[in-house]
Order: structure tokens, then sequence, then C-alpha cells
């Protein structure tokens, strides 16, 4: 019984240690070929657009990995300015701070926001100021914006969301919006809208699918056409922030924003629903 | 003597000593878990209190984490109130069922029930909100709609509220209340309802007047884990609840303290994680009351047997 135990015992052990053995696995690097790691870190609403384009950049360059965490476009340029990634994925402008603390704000595409409802909604088109009162509860019934008789669902995103503050932003309503829903992903607003008779909500445009309808805002439909040209309001850019410019980056970073300037990228760009900023 | 099963430090071999301390230190480990868990929520809870105030934050009704207001009054008031409306209603619910369970029923029907109260216990917190979502929340809406029509004071929720919420959770606590009373019910020595059978009372009687009281502490204990289960619950009642910092009445979106934080932690940062870092430390506080309390009765239980 005693050996049997410590044959069990000898064998944990062994499993144990064998744990700490692997890991450290280190890229070899070809004379003349980029290799390394490129670290992003920010918002979670360029997640798909990041993921796909660090998917195909390392099709092209197998030896770089595009190291990529969602954590927020704050977070992601807080960690730009400590040192601890390379790139910052942000979803917003960047501040002036910002920019004066040395980030370069390199825009590589844009992003609309489209205000979504229900299909058996008969509203097709709103004022700005009027989906403005919608989300401060000024207007609480659609029969006031040309609707049925029909009280407003009003559905939005969770404090800190990207979209939340790029959306409050463009309509200067930080924080007096009036929730009746606050859902912590965009595919929530979209099943909650498509299932809520009198709701309203806002999504990404590259989430739009078709079981919702679109706004109109401004006598302007939530189109790429539109959003380039600037006639649709609800739109912001994607940015990817370095510190400094980016000919001083080192050069897995520079192939990198070649790679998005590049047909490749750029097709990349509109797979993922966004628009190019080019 | 080398040959005695009992041990000493003499036949104790090498390999003896390291299984011992193997297991000890297995042991050891849940201890750490709970010691550093204590400790790493009042770290990193505490600060946000001595920045923020903790009469602001416990106190105010405000929630604008973007504007700087850390009011979690509401979300309090919403676990709190959430909570006892549940266990009121799985309460009478899940007792009844143990009895019928452990008293009344018939072998083979027994066995259906239990099994049926064995699933209800294995699906996934989530699997309940989208069933909320699918049929309590629609139900919710059609009855807002009906009750609040054309009333502008009121703010459509789209059945996203206090009441869906609250059904979520009873049956997602009914699996907790009937296992454990079971238990309890059925651990009433036989002859206590012999003899009251015996005396002239009917099944019926003796249930209520006899097994119950028997039963009493760990109906007790059945129902404070229901407390814990309701309070602690977060995906579930994520989906169906709204999240709309609100106070709990029955037709508003409301946001519960489990809830508060799992929405909002994914993009939050400085003040704003601070505070809900502090929100699970509140959180923690109560499920460590409830604990206390548990074991309170638990120990009386022990004292009067």
């Amino acid at each position: 019984m005693k050996k049997v135990v410590s044959i069990f015992v000898a064998m944990l052990m062994a499993f144990t240690l064998a744990g700490c053995g692997g890991g450290s696995t280190s890229t070899k690097s070809n004379e003349g070929d980029l290799s390394g790691k490129i670290s992003l870190n920010g918002s979670t609403s360029m997640q798909k657009f990041v993921t796909a384009l660090g998917e195909s950049f390392k099709e092209k360059y197998p030896n770089v990995n595009v190291e990529a965490q969602f954590t927020g476009s704050s977070a992601g340029i807080a960690a730009l300015q400590k040192g601890t990634c390379d790139i910052a994925d942000s979803s917003r402008a960047l501040s002036d701070d910002e920019k004066n603390s040395g980030l370069i704000e390199n825009v590589v595409a844009i992003d609309g926001i489209a205000v979504s409802i229900n299909k058996a909604n008969k509203v097709k088109s709103l004022k700005k100021q009027q989906l403005a009162d919608i989300y401060t509860g000024k207007i609480t019934n659609w029969k006031d914006v040309g609707g049925a008789d029909e009280q407003i669902v009003v559905i939005g995103r969770e404090a800190a969301s990207g979209t939340r503050s790029a959306f409050e932003e463009l309509l200067k309503i930080e924080n007096q919006c009036k929730y009746a829903q606050e859902l912590d992903n965009t595919g929530a607003v979209v099943a909650k809208c498509a299932a809520t008779t009198g709701a309203i909500g806002y999504v990404s445009l590259d989430a739009v699918d078709n079981s919702i309808n679109t706004m109109e805002l401004d006598g302007a439909k939530a189109t790429v056409a539109n959003i380039k040209a600037g006639k649709y309001p609800l739109q912001r850019p994607f940015v990817m922030a370095t510190k400094g410019k980016i000919s001083k980056q080192n050069k897995k970073v520079q192939a990198l924003f070649n790679y998005i300037n590049s047909d490749a990228g750029q097709a990349i760009i509109k797979k993922v629903g966004l628009i190019s900023a080019k | 003597m080398k040959y005695s099963i009992v041990g000493s430090n003499k036949t104790t071999t090498r390999e003896e000593k390291a299984a011992a301390y193997i297991f000890i230190a297995c042991a050891a480990l849940s201890i750490i878990a709970v010691v550093s868990i204590t400790a790493y929520m009042i770290i990193s809870g505490t600060p946000a209190i001595f920045k923020v105030g903790l009469v602001d934050i416990l106190f105010s009704t405000v929630w604008q984490p973007t504007a700087g207001k850390f009011g979690i009054l509401y979300i309090i008031l919403t676990s709190i109130i959430g909570t006892f409306f549940a266990v009121l209603l799985a309460v009478p619910i899940g007792l009844l069922t143990a009895v019928a369970l452990s008293e009344l029923v018939n072998e083979k029907f027994k066995k259906v029930l239990k099994s049926a109260i064995e699933m209800l216990a294995g699906i996934p917190s989530v699997v309940y909100g989208l069933l909320g979502i699918l049929i309590i929340n629609p139900a919710m809406y059609a009855l807002e709609r009906s009750i609040y029509a054309g009333n502008p004071h009121h703010q459509m929720t789209g059945g996203a509220n206090l009441i869906a919420t609250i059904l979520v959770l009873v049956i997602m606590i009914l699996p907790t209340l009937v296992n454990v009373s079971e238990t309890a019910l059925e651990t009433v020595p036989q002859h206590l309802r012999l003899s009251s059978l015996a005396l002239g009372a009917t099944k019926i009687q003796t249930i209520f007047k006899v097994v119950i009281p028997a039963a009493k502490n760990g109906i007790f204990s059945a129902i404070v884990l229901g407390v814990g289960r309701a309070i602690g619950e977060a995906m579930a009642i994520l989906l169906v609840a709204g999240n709309a910092v609100k106070a709990p009445w029955p037709f508003n979106s409301v946001r519960f303290l489990t809830t508060a934080i799992v929405s909002e932690m994914g993009y939050s940062q400085g003040l704003h994680r601070q505070v809900l870092f502090t929100i699970g430390l509140v959180l923690f506080v109560f499920i460590m009351v409830i604990n206390i309390i548990l074991s309170r009765i638990l120990k009386k239980g022990e004292e009067d047997d």
C-alpha cells in the first residue's frame, strides 16, 4: 500500500514539474525577415477589425505575432503611454491632452453608428435633435415624431462603452440620457430592438442585420457613402495611435501600417463593415 | 510494535510523511484562497471609499460613472428587495415540493420529481436568462403596455423589469430550497410521525405540526442558502433585468450588485473601476453576513439535538 502511495506521489510530483518546463519557446529570427511581436491594446469595438487584420498580417509575415488585447479605448491609450503596448486602438478621436503627451492619432478607418428600431416601427427618419430628445426623455412616444401611438423603449449601452460615449458625445447629451435598458454588448441591443416593438437603440453600422431597421438621420441613411461624404452625423474614427510618428516606430509596426494601406488591408476594412479612411 | 497498524514516528516512512504534507497543503489551499480573496477585496475595494466618500457611495441614488457620480443606494436596495421577494415566493413552493417528496408521493413519482429537480439545478444560469428573454420579458412587456398605456410618467422598459428578474430568481433557487429542506425532512425520526398518527392526527396535521417543526433548522438553512444563491446570481438576471439604475419598483428596469460589476467591468477604468471593486466589497459583506447567519443556525441545530 505504501508503495502504491509513494508511486502515486512521485507521479504527481513529476507531472507538476513537467508543467513548469514548457512555455518559453523562443522565436528564431531570420536575417532580413521580420520577426517578433507587435502588441496592441484598446477598444473592444475594434476587436473584429484588429483580429482580422492580425490574422491576415500573419499570413504575409509568419514570424510576426500580432498580440491584441481589448480593454477599452482609454485603457489602451493609457497602456501606450506607459509603454506596455506598441499601438493603442481607440474608437474615438484622441483628446488634446493625449495628443500633447506625444501620441499620434492615425485614423485607419471610420465606423458609423446606426440607430436601430423594430421592424414594425413606421418612423423612417429623425432629426438629430429629435434623437437627442428621445434619449434625454423629452420625447417619450413615437406619435410625437410621426409614428404610431407607442411609448418609446430607450435602449443603450452600459457606461464606459465606446459606442455609448461616441453616441452621447456626437449628440452632445453626455450623462443626460435616460435609458430604460442598459445592455452590455452590441448583439444584445440588436436582439432587444428586434424583439421590442417600441424600442430604439444604437449599434455599430457593421452590426446591423436583417432583424432590425435603421433610422435616417437629418435625411441621410446610415450608409457607407453617406458616412464617407460626411452627410450622416453619427460616425467616429477608428484610431491606431502610436507614440511618435509611424516613421519613428520599429520595422514591424511600420510594416503593419503599410499593410493596412495596401489593397489587402483595405479589403479587410471593407470586410468587417468599416469605411476606409483613405 | 514494528508491525502494528497504529502509526508512530518510528514506523512512519518518508513517503508517508510526504503524502501527509501534500494532503495538508491541499487542505490549506482553500484557507489561503479565502484569506487572500478577503484581503484582496478589502485592498481593492477601499480606495474608492476614501476618494468618493462612504456616504456618497452607499446613500446616493445617482449612478453616473462617466460624470463622477457613484451612488449605489438603488443598486443595494434592488439586490435586497429582489432577493427578498424571490425567496418569499420560492420558499412556499420549495417547501411544499420537499414535503411532497419526502412524505406524500410514491417511490415511482418521487424518482421522476427528484430527477427533474436535479436537472433544474444543473441548468447553467445563462440558460435561465435566455428563457427569461424569450418568455418572461415579452409577457411583461405586454402587461406593462396594458397597465401604463398613455402614461407619460412611466418610462417603458420593454419588459425588462424587477418582476421578470424575481421570477427568474425564483426558478433558480428552487432546487437549492427543495434539496436542502427535503434532506432536513428525511432526517426527522420515523417514530415522531408514527406517534403523531397514533394519537389520531391526520397525515397533513402530522406534516405541519410535527415534521416541519422538527426539521425547522434544516429548512432555515435551506432558506439562507437560497438567499445566498439569489443575491450572488449575475448571469441570468443580467439578461432580464434591463440594467438601468432605477428605484426598485415592480415595473422599473433595475440593476443588482452583481450585474453592476459584470456589465461595466469590461470598459471601466480609474475611479470607476475602483468603485466597481467597492460594489464587490459590499456584495462580499452581504454574503459573509449570510454565511455567519447560516453557521449560527447550523450550530444551534446541533445544540438542540
